[in-house]
């Protein structure tokens, strides 16, 4: 374990670097928090925009693809002076805010002024939605989707159901063809679809795509691989939808471990139930828009520079 | 070390062959094959070993504290669970011991509790008390509203159920016993050496014949001319809560048996997570293993009663087993020396538990067949990877990240499966050939995000480990 080897010190320690915590490193740098670090569990930082393929993000005049924002927001942090370590995975509190983190250069426990969680948020998965059915293989995240098609070119079958009707569900169904695979239909409980009129109308007009709303996915079929799964229409009709591949996108929930591990609550703003550990971005408000993280990030510095500043 | 997947089967004949890669089966293969002497086969027609109900139970270690006494299974249990408590401790297998309370909600349950305990002690399992509800209370304090009281079974267990078939058979492979995997059983004759097994990958002979093929055991005894009994698949499903709730509960809550059937457990696993089940439907399709709307909602009802905090934790995964039932109330263990034939039938959820002792009955039935065990020597240990909490992971480990850095780098986030786990994985004795099978092996893609975020990347080492 890590008992007996040093506790390294840092005055902000960032866990997670996507957008929001990205945002606030290069903010608290650019303002001499002091040293300021970045972990990020995954190989690369930048978070979910990393394989988020399709462009809306930057601004209207600077307009960028997910990876080039992931670029872009980790470049203005180490710019700032903030250092961004990628393949390095938080374990677990060892004091109000200390940590104890892994890498492949081993356990260490690091020690901060100040700890931003920045952790993000998930979709849920099929498990969690309570979805019956068999255990086929075929079964995706859009978050899964998209980094199998978009960093590995993985194959993912040939039809695919896309659960959902929001953004993320037409980002969704964009990779699946994106990997040469047809959409079946979109399902949706709701009665209409969650996305802007044109976007659904462009999907169900230029690309064909049928939009079932007030319909819920009542089972998934087959073994081995999926075989279709059957859906639910509010009226009570059932139907079986052939195909290979179902896509749960959306509803998304915080992948707030860290802070449930030490009982911190948290809020809608940055502060938290315990003093000098803030959070940012998608752990308080699971599934918002890159954009929104980054802003929430650089408000969070706001508040911890004020920590640090009459602090302790 | 052999292990088939496809292709034409050997021509070779063998001594012994074991139909059936479950539990039951691979602990047979690994106790004939502490006998050198024997020719051992094991034909699965899965494509991994655990593939049928043994994949899908409740990951008891049973004390056998409410078995029937003085039958079969009662001994089995009994016998089996310290063999396997052994075992364990020396392969790696990840068992803890956290203790079991049936808890009574009514005065019917309450009333109850003392025939049981006094059933236990019949069952040479002695050290079991009754807890009025202060007490209960005071060890469970999430329990629902409303418990009366409670048994406390101290020695109830829990523990990695595919990490223990794993371990069977992986020392089985390295002791020279051949594995067919994808190998199903078609038919059975006599032929001049003994049986003749038709099967999808060709024909197997072999001179004595185990029958552990689960559900499936009926069909191939009714092939070998018996109607002895017949397997009612009975379907349980579970639903594995996050690691989060993992604290809501410290021992394995067992339902009271009543005349009106047995309740839902609640039970914490070794993966440190919480686990709420089972349903019991009997059915007739051997394949049935989705779960169902009411199931899900049954068991949510139930468990909300007993532990209504965990409702409000997410679900990481909801699996349904089929549990291979009969008419018996016993184990249907026989065996038919004119025919050189053991069958290990009606092995139910017990079977886990019990697999060693069943292990060790069913070799001593060989030899009353005619079958020469010949000289023992015992197998090398098997060294298990550790996917239990209660015990280090490798991620925790400095001297194994220090000597290699691939255990620090994790993969897999919400169970904290490194690279170096996954590798060593895939090249293992008895490789999986499927992602499910890597997960049973690793953990990998098992947790609360059910691959969000590592789904793509596990996937990635998969198929460069198997071109």
């Amino acid at each position: 374990m890590t008992a007996g080897r040093a506790v390294r010190r840092v005055d902000v320690l960032v866990v997670g670097a996507g957008p929001a915590g990205l945002a606030a490193a290069a903010r608290l740098a650019a303002a001499g928090a002091g040293r300021v670090e970045v972990l990020d569990r995954e190989a690369q930082p930048g978070g979910v925009p990393r394989h988020c393929a399709h462009g809306g993000f930057g601004t209207w005049v600077h307009p960028l693809t997910g990876p080039g924002y992931a670029r872009l927001l980790t470049r203005g942090a180490t710019r700032a002076g903030a250092v961004v370590r990628s393949g390095v995975t938080v374990l677990d509190w060892v004091g109000t805010r200390t940590l104890a983190t892994v890498s492949p250069q081993g356990p260490e426990t690091i020690d901060a002024g100040a700890v931003v969680l920045a952790t993000g948020s998930r979709e849920r998965p099929r498990a969690a939605r309570l979805v019956p059915g068999t255990r086929p293989a075929g079964v995706y995240t859009t978050g899964e989707l998209q980094q199998a098609v978009h960093l590995f070119g993985h194959s993912i079958g040939t039809r695919a159901v896309v659960v959902g009707a929001q953004d993320v569900s037409y980002a969704a169904a964009d990779t699946v063809r994106a990997a040469g695979a047809d959409v079946v239909a979109l399902v949706t409980e709701h009665p209409r679809a969650g996305t802007a009129r044109a976007r659904a109308q462009w999907a169900r007009l230029r690309h064909g795509v049928p939009l079932l709303t007030d319909t819920t996915v009542a089972e998934l079929l087959g073994h081995g691989r999926l075989s279709g799964v059957r859906v639910r229409h509010r009226d009570g009709r059932t139907a079986t939808l052939p195909c290979d591949t179902v896509v749960f996108t959306g509803d998304f929930v915080p992948d707030n471990e860290l802070a449930r591990r030490a009982g911190i609550k948290l809020a809608t703003g940055p502060h938290t139930s315990r003093p000098g550990v803030f959070a940012s971005g998608g752990v308080l408000h699971p599934g918002q828009r890159a954009r929104a993280a980054t802003r929430d990030g650089a408000q969070a510095a706001g508040a911890v520079l004020e920590w640090l500043a009459d602090g302790e | 070390m052999t292990v088939t997947a496809e292709g034409a089967l050997p021509e070779r004949v063998y001594d012994v062959t074991v139909v059936g890669a479950g539990v039951v089966g691979c602990a047979v293969a690994r106790e004939l094959a502490r006998r050198p002497g024997l020719r051992l086969a094991v034909v699965e027609a899965q494509d991994d070993v655990g593939q049928g109900t043994s994949k899908a139970n409740t990951a008891i270690l049973h004390t056998g504290f409410d078995a029937t006494p003085d039958s079969l299974e009662a001994r089995l249990v009994r016998e089996g669970s310290r063999r396997l408590a052994a075992y364990a401790a020396e392969s790696g297998i990840p068992v803890e011991r956290v203790g079991a309370l049936l808890v009574a909600w009514d005065e019917d349950q309450l009333a109850a509790l003392p025939r049981l305990a006094e059933k236990s002690e019949r069952n040479d399992c002695p050290d079991i008390r009754l807890l009025g509800a202060d007490e209960l209370y005071a060890r469970e304090p999430h329990l629902g509203p409303g418990a009366l009281g409670a048994l406390h079974v101290p020695g109830e267990s829990i523990i990695c159920p595919w990490t223990t078939t794993l371990a069977y058979a992986t020392q089985a492979v390295r002791a020279g016993v051949d594995l067919h995997l994808n190998t199903r059983v078609h038919g059975v004759s006599r032929s001049a050496d003994g049986h003749r097994l038709t099967t999808s990958r060709g024909t197997l002979h072999t001179r004595h014949l185990v029958n552990a093929a689960g559900l499936h055991a009926d069909t191939l005894d009714r092939a070998l001319g018996h109607d002895d009994f017949t397997v009612t698949p009975r379907r349980g499903q579970l639903i594995v809560h996050d690691k989060l709730a993992r604290s809501l509960v410290r021992h394995i809550l067992l339902p009271v048996p009543t005349a009106l059937g047995k309740g839902v457990l609640i039970a914490p696993t070794v993966h440190g997570n919480v686990l709420l089940g089972p349903t019991a439907e009997d059915l007739h399709d051997k394949r049935a293993t989705g779960s169902t709307a009411e199931g899900i909602a049954l068991l949510r009802e139930k468990g909300g009663r007993i532990l209504p905090a965990l409702l409000d934790e997410e679900v990481t995964a909801v699996y349904a087993g089929l549990r291979a039932a009969t008419e018996h109330e016993d184990y249907r263990i026989t065996a038919h020396p004119e025919q050189a034939y053991v069958t290990v039938g009606g092995i139910r959820s017990t079977g886990l538990t019990a697999s060693m002792a069943i292990a060790a009955h069913v070799a001593a039935l060989l030899a009353d067949t005619g079958l020469d065990l010949g000289p023992t020597r015992e197998p090398d240990p098997v060294s298990m990877p550790n996917l239990g909490e209660a015990f280090p992971r490798p991620c925790r480990r400095l001297e194994l990240i220090a000597a290699d850095p691939e255990y620090g780098t994790l993969v897999c986030h919400c169970e904290r499966v490194s690279r170096g786990e996954i590798r060593d994985a895939l090249a293992s004795t008895i490789p999986p050939r499927t992602l499910d099978g890597l997960r049973r092996r690793t953990r990998a893609r098992a947790g609360r995000c059910q691959g969000f975020y590592c789904g793509a990347a596990v996937r990635q080492l998969f198929e460069e480990a198997r071109t």
